[in-house]
């Protein structure tokens, strides 16, 4: 207060530099007096939306609310600390089954989704034959809850049973817990909507064999830190959503000592358990992905904050959830992804977006840490410039960078992390998500790969949803 | 139909740039299906699901080559496609020609992302008044001082912002501020002065830029002319960034003087900025032209005295026409600056008691507009920049034999446009071809540092037979004087 030369910021001592945004003549008699520009290219957001921009932003104690939520979510370090099935972790009752996105009921589920809790029910002996699964969900024999309801995140449809075993994550920072499945590889596999004889037998074996194997390496282990392992992967061209390859290999070169000594794992299964691990470069997608609901959820309850924390597609509808609007979801209709395809299939074999792998976006990873993973970036469409573009797009829409995850190319800046809702209305920057895309048909399985966006409309309506509290 | 399959030991590429050649190579004329791929599992099936046929022994290191043609044997479709699949895998691992390896920079998109961009100490907002908030907000949040130049933000957003400003430190220029100067810098309208000891509080833009000529033209500087926006004065907003911009400069150690410029004020604001500029070390000079007070240019001269420093003449531009208004003929006072608009409307009743509502068969019909009044600008420019509507005021004016006198203001400085004189003195010149008793005085408001040069606009506008002078009271009293038949 006494130091005079900091009031009204330095304004009267400092140099004169300005940030201007709308009309072009104002910055340009800036420039004709050599006074430097940062110049704004600045859009009209979506007409109705000014009233309850002010609402939020007005709020006094918005901007905190912001800073305290992503500060949890970036300061948050999940460890993997065990493997163990969904059935004791989650409670999860026989005929209870978690899918990927906002909530769903039978009948208006896609092909995949479908198809996965057909196999679900398979898995869990609850049908003899694919006919029968079908009639028994259609007449709703199965209690369908979402997984971001239990602390879970599962990819593509990201269906949980009883029976299959989950990645066991804890926050040490706050203290939380998430859960993601194990990952069953590519192509025919149940989280793409396949439900075959070789999908349930791999998923039996995963059961009976893998998971345990798996705990026995993690216990022995100890916690292992996922965020300075996904830090370690982003600068060997991982983005931890598509592209997965190093934090896979990261991750067995963990586990392989204590797999290797654990004493009841015999040998052939740990040899096993590592061939199919170390054949899958989506292996880690899924503890990544726990990691990141970690994250996420770390940032969830704070009154006022417009911070997306939950971005996830059922198949039919995406949804998001914002850390001040508690567990509501606001949701549109899920988008075909733009990518490229596998084989003979096409956009027309494509179904809309699902999965809650977009957890990894909400935690500044996936397509917000493009630029990061330069090998992958042909999904886009373009070139590296493209990927860098995407990346630093991304910066308009979100509070912060993030501390560990740090891009080499972009030298070392910190990946965009933590969607704000305001700044995504203002801008009409909605988060570029990369993703798998299903086939349409039940048991189709995997067709291709590409970039998503959200359906605008989610965002206005949590921005309403937040205004009217605010 | 013709299958191709080729297994090419060692060659890999990435699976994304396969997928793209894929595709590539399957939207070929004469190609019915084709897939290349790395010899993995996956793969292998899928290619076989096409109906190939994969030699054993293609594993995950090898390229498997799947290509079906429509054309018989030797049709040439093949040999094509085989050519084309080299090309493509050949182009897919060549960088792209032109942009850089980063590309072009992102620009920014609200102010907060600017804002994290630059070290700067105030953002200058002209977007729609309406989206105005967000953007303030964020500079606010970023610590930057806000002068809002946009019209038509809600009286409650600018309360909030004003508030939320004073609990960071900061200061709101405006909203509805057209002039600003920080540390020599012009934001938004603002005249080329010498930098100098007097600062100015402004809740009028033309007003302070009247004041800032003058001083400019008294050879006096200066320092800061911090706006505050029409309505800060107002009993609602009660003076929040003037009483802020009061004591910023009362701590600044190169302001000697202060000068607060405004339209008329709210009685019980005007009663309370009195009563804090007591307060402040700095001597404070009103000029706020209304009845009983001082007008602007002899705020300046009262300013020039507490500095010791001489009132000079101040400069005009006599014309070599000396035109004779008939008795009875009215005045048209048609102007850019609201403040400057007033200030004439004011002289003309304080000082020689016209009732200007009155309409009567004897009554001269005295008009002031103002340009700038919303009325005027809703969805187009400010007159400063566009003079379209006001040209055509003059030319009506001038075709109405019961207009005796045009009575105009030219505003130069940054943010203006380049060359008023260009379209106003040929306008002026018609006006007059056929009116030997039309007078026409102009107040330039203007230093000979603008980038518009004042005195080539007096030149240009004297030329084509206006009266012009440099103080806007002036030539509000040589028009009074004219069209009363009392030429100075």
């Amino acid at each position: 207060m006494n130091d005079q030369r900091h009031r009204l910021g330095g304004l009267l001592t400092r140099e004169t530099r300005v940030v201007a945004a709308g009309v072009e003549v104002l910055a340009g008699a800036l420039a004709e007096q050599a006074v430097p520009v940062e110049a704004v290219d600045w859009r009209p957001p979506p007409a109705g939306t000014e009233q309850a921009l002010a609402a939020v932003l007005g709020d006094p104690g918005h901007a905190d609310a912001n800073a305290r939520a992503v500060r949890r979510m970036v300061t948050a370090r999940p460890h993997l600390v065990d493997v163990r099935p969904a059935r004791e972790v989650l409670g999860l009752d026989a005929g209870t089954f978690l899918h990927a996105g906002p909530p769903l009921e039978w009948e208006r589920a896609s092909g995949p989704m479908r198809g996965a809790l057909m196999g679900a029910m398979l898995l869990e002996g609850l049908a003899a034959t694919p006919e029968e699964a079908e009639r028994e969900l259609a007449r709703g024999a199965a209690a369908l809850e979402p997984c971001h309801h239990h602390a879970t995140v599962g990819p593509m449809a990201g269906v949980v049973s009883p029976s299959m075993w989950m990645w066991v994550v804890e926050d040490a920072e706050h203290g939380g817990r998430s859960y993601c499945s194990l990952n069953e590889g590519l192509g025919k596999v149940l989280r793409y909507g396949a439900y075959g004889p070789e999908v349930i037998e791999r998923l039996r074996w995963m059961g009976e064999f893998l998971g345990p194997a798996l705990r026995a390496a993690v216990r022995r282990h100890g916690p292992l830190d996922l965020m300075a392992l996904i830090a370690q992967a982003v600068q060997m061209g991982d983005e931890l959503h598509n592209r997965n390859r190093a934090a896979t290999s990261l991750l067995l070169r963990e586990l392989a000592p204590d797999l290797a000594a654990a004493e009841d794992v015999p040998r052939d299964l740990a040899a096993e358990a590592l061939r199919f691990a170390a054949g899958n470069e989506h292996f880690f997608l899924n503890p990544g992905m726990a990691a990141a609901k970690a994250c996420a959820d770390a940032a969830r309850g704070v009154p006022g904050s417009s911070l997306v924390v939950a971005m996830a597609r059922n198949g039919t509808e995406f949804g998001i959830q914002v850390s001040g609007t508690g567990d509501r979801w606001f949701t549109g209709p899920a988008g075909v992804p733009d990518g490229l395809y596998l084989g003979g299939y096409g956009p027309d074999d494509a179904n809309p977006d699902i999965g809650d792998s977009a957890i990894t976006e909400t935690a500044g990873m996936g397509g917000f840490a493009l630029a990061a993973a330069p090998a992958i970036v042909r999904f886009v469409g373009g070139e590296v410039p493209d990927a860098v573009a995407a990346t630093q797009r991304m910066y308009e829409i979100t509070l912060t960078e993030h501390p560990a995850l740090q891009i080499p190319l972009l030298s070392f800046r910190g990946t965009p992390a933590g969607i704000d809702v305001t700044r995504v209305v203002r801008t009409g920057i909605l988060p570029v998500i990369d993703t798998g895309i299903a086939g349409r048909e039940a048991g189709t399985g995997q067709v291709g790969a590409g970039l998503v966006e959200p359906p605008p409309g989610v965002f206005t309506d949590a921005l309403h949803a937040l205004a009217e509290i605010a | 139909m013709r299958d191709w399959v080729e297994v090419r030991r060692g060659a890999y590429h990435d699976s994304v740039t396969l997928m793209r050649v894929s595709r590539s190579l399957s939207e070929r004329p004469g190609v019915a299906g084709a897939m290349v791929a790395m010899g993995t599992e996956l793969n292998r099936e899928i290619v076989e699901g096409m109906g190939f046929e994969v030699p054993a022994g293609a594993g995950p290191d090898d390229l498997v080559v799947a290509i079906r043609v429509a054309g018989a044997a030797g049709g040439g479709e093949l040999d094509a496609a085989r050519e084309a699949l080299d090309g493509l895998l050949r182009d897919a691992s060549r960088p792209p020609a032109g942009a850089g390896l980063l590309g072009a920079a992102v620009p920014a998109r609200t102010t907060g992302s600017a804002a994290a961009r630059a070290d700067a100490t105030v953002a200058l907002l002209s977007v729609p008044g309406p989206h105005v908030f967000p953007e303030a907000m964020d500079a606010l949040d970023a610590g930057l001082n806000v002068m809002i130049f946009s019209d038509n933000v809600p009286l409650g957003q600018e309360i909030a912002l004003k508030e939320a400003a004073a609990r960071r430190g900061l200061i709101v220029m405006g909203p509805d501020c057209g002039t600003a100067v920080i540390g020599g810098a012009g934001l938004g309208f603002a005249n080329a002065v010498r930098p100098g000891p007097v600062g100015i509080v402004a809740a009028s833009g033309t007003g302070a830029q009247q004041l800032m000529c003058l001083l400019d033209a008294a050879g006096v500087g200066v320092g800061h002319v911090l706006g505050v926006g029409g309505r800060d004065l107002s009993p609602e907003v009660s003076g929040r960034s003037a009483l802020s911009a009061l004591a910023a400069l009362d701590a600044d150690p190169g302001t000697e003087l202060i000068v607060l410029v405004s339209k008329p004020p709210a009685p019980q604001v005007a009663d309370l900025i009195r009563e804090a500029a007591r307060r402040l070390d700095t001597p404070v000079v009103f000029a706020l032209p209304m009845p009983g007070e001082d007008d602007i240019t002899q705020a300046a001269e009262k300013a020039l005295r507490a500095l010791g420093r001489p009132v000079p003449r101040w400069p005009r531009w006599a014309a070599e026409r000396r035109p004779e208004p008939g008795s009875g003929q009215a005045l048209r006072g048609l102007f850019a600056g609201g403040t400057l608009r007033d200030e004439a409307e004011m002289i003309a009743r304080g000082a020689l008691g016209w009732d200007l509502e009155a309409r009567g068969a004897e009554a001269p019909g005295h008009r002031f507009t103002d340009f700038g009044d919303d009325a005027y600008t809703r969805g187009r420019a400010h007159p400063m920049i566009d003079p379209t509507l006001r040209l055509e005021a003059v030319r009506e004016a001038a075709s109405d034999p019961g207009v005796g006198v045009l009575l105009l203001d030219v505003v130069l400085g940054y943010g203006a446009e380049p060359d008023p004189a260009a379209s106003l003195a040929p306008a002026i010149a018609e006006a007059v071809k056929d009116r030997p008793d039309l007078a026409v005085a102009v107040s330039l408001c203007g230093t000979p540092a603008d980038p518009q040069g004042r005195d080539r606009q007096a030149a240009a506008l004297c030329g084509a037979g206006a009266d012009v002078f440099a103080s806007n009271a002036e030539a509000t009293r040589h028009a009074l004087a004219t069209v009363e038949g009392t030429p100075e």
